[in-house]
């Protein structure tokens, strides 16, 4: 089973992966998260058994990043509120509510709805991400879309 | 507010892919430092077309013509070589360097180091003879070098080891012709060959 050049992974699937990591932890946090996804996966890339669905198993270890990131972060004392804002804003300048709202959803919900929109990935990838059913990461997405909604305006 | 435009302020959103490049570039470099580049590799210019080099932690590894398909080049040093093959020029430097003098002709030997993994047995001894001992400006027949591997006989062999040389240019497979001077072959296609031998007899004003 021959693997594809380590690169051509990037080429297809860092713009993807890195705006995954932005969008759920801020452009600072998020390029660390993805650098440290990057370097996860380049250590365990050639002990690999299967070259298929790269992208998926590319996402699976950004999102594991992003969690490990939230868990660091919610450990530190910060003011209450501070940290949606923080995260949110500046993944879009134009949507920085949105955003911020995407940043406090809880990790299932952040991941899966990240996963759905920004990574364009099918349920049954965010299922494999997040270690869930296919079943559950759709219900994950549509209660993540339900909570946004409520609380964000248009 | 309906679902569609919340699901596509989600799809539109976050940061362009400038970002994505710096970050590429950083995670490239820390993985260089961290020892996780088994394969590093640039596309360098040169008056005869882009050329793709590759090296390993031994040196230099690969050097392909357009020719022969960068992606496919790449898909080989993946299977081969190790399937951590990542775009890090900035460990071709030298070699790159060192080509740049070359075509400018102001360079007749390269000091790279190189890494013969590629190639094995009487093809990589003719491959190391030729490095070794046929210098620049000169040619040599394919008989001559399997007589100078101690196989007059080998010639079709030597044919073999010319085609499969995985250096060209550093390794200089274009200095080796057919018996009477018929050019022969060779992987960069024949016009490449010609003018590598004319840049290196002084004839060459292209470059």
């Amino acid at each position: 089973m021959d693997l594809p050049p380590f690169q051509r992974l990037l080429d297809a699937h860092a713009t993807d992966l890195h705006r995954f990591c932005v969008a759920q932890v801020g452009p600072d946090a998020g390029s660390d998260c993805f650098q440290e996804a990057v370097m996860a996966a380049l250590r365990a890339y050639p002990s690999l058994t299967a070259a298929t669905n790269l992208r998926g198993w590319l996402f699976t270890i950004a999102h594991r990043k992003v969690i490990d990131h939230h868990r660091a972060v919610a450990r530190r004392p910060l003011p209450v509120g501070a940290l949606p804002e923080r995260a949110g804003q500046p993944a879009a300048r134009d949507d920085a509510a949105l955003w911020a709202s995407v940043a406090s959803l809880p990790d299932k919900q952040r991941g899966a709805v990240t996963l759905r929109y920004l990574a364009d990935l099918p349920y049954s990838e965010i299922a494999t991400a997040l270690d869930c059913t296919a079943a559950a990461a759709r219900q994950n997405v549509r209660a993540g879309l339900a909570r946004l909604r409520s609380e964000v305006t248009p | 507010m309906t679902a569609d435009s919340l699901e596509s302020r989600l799809r539109r959103a976050g940061p362009d892919s400038s970002d994505a490049a710096d970050a590429v570039s950083a995670a490239i470099a820390r993985a260089e430092q961290e020892g996780l580049v088994d394969v590093a590799y640039a596309i360098t210019d040169s008056p005869i077309g882009p050329l793709l080099v590759a090296a390993t932690d031994a040196g230099l590894v690969r050097l392909a013509f357009q020719g022969e398909g960068h992606d496919d080049v790449l898909e080989g040093l993946a299977a081969r070589v190790a399937p951590r093959v990542l775009a890090s020029p900035a460990r071709l430097d030298p070699v790159r360097r060192e080509l740049d003098e070359y075509f400018e002709g102001r360079r007749h030997q390269f000091g790279v180091p190189l890494d013969w993994r590629l190639s094995s047995g009487f093809r990589k001894a003719v491959l190391e003879l030729l490095h070794a001992d046929v210098p620049y400006g000169r040619t040599v027949s394919y008989l001559d070098l399997a007589t100078m591997a101690g196989n007059p006989k080998a010639s079709r062999a030597v044919g073999t080891a010319m085609a499969t040389n995985p250096i060209p240019i550093v390794v200089p497979c274009h200095r080796v012709l057919r018996t009477g001077g018929n050019l022969g072959g060779y992987g960069g296609g024949l016009a490449a060959k010609v003018a590598l031998l004319e840049l290196e007899s002084g004839e060459a004003t292209l470059f």
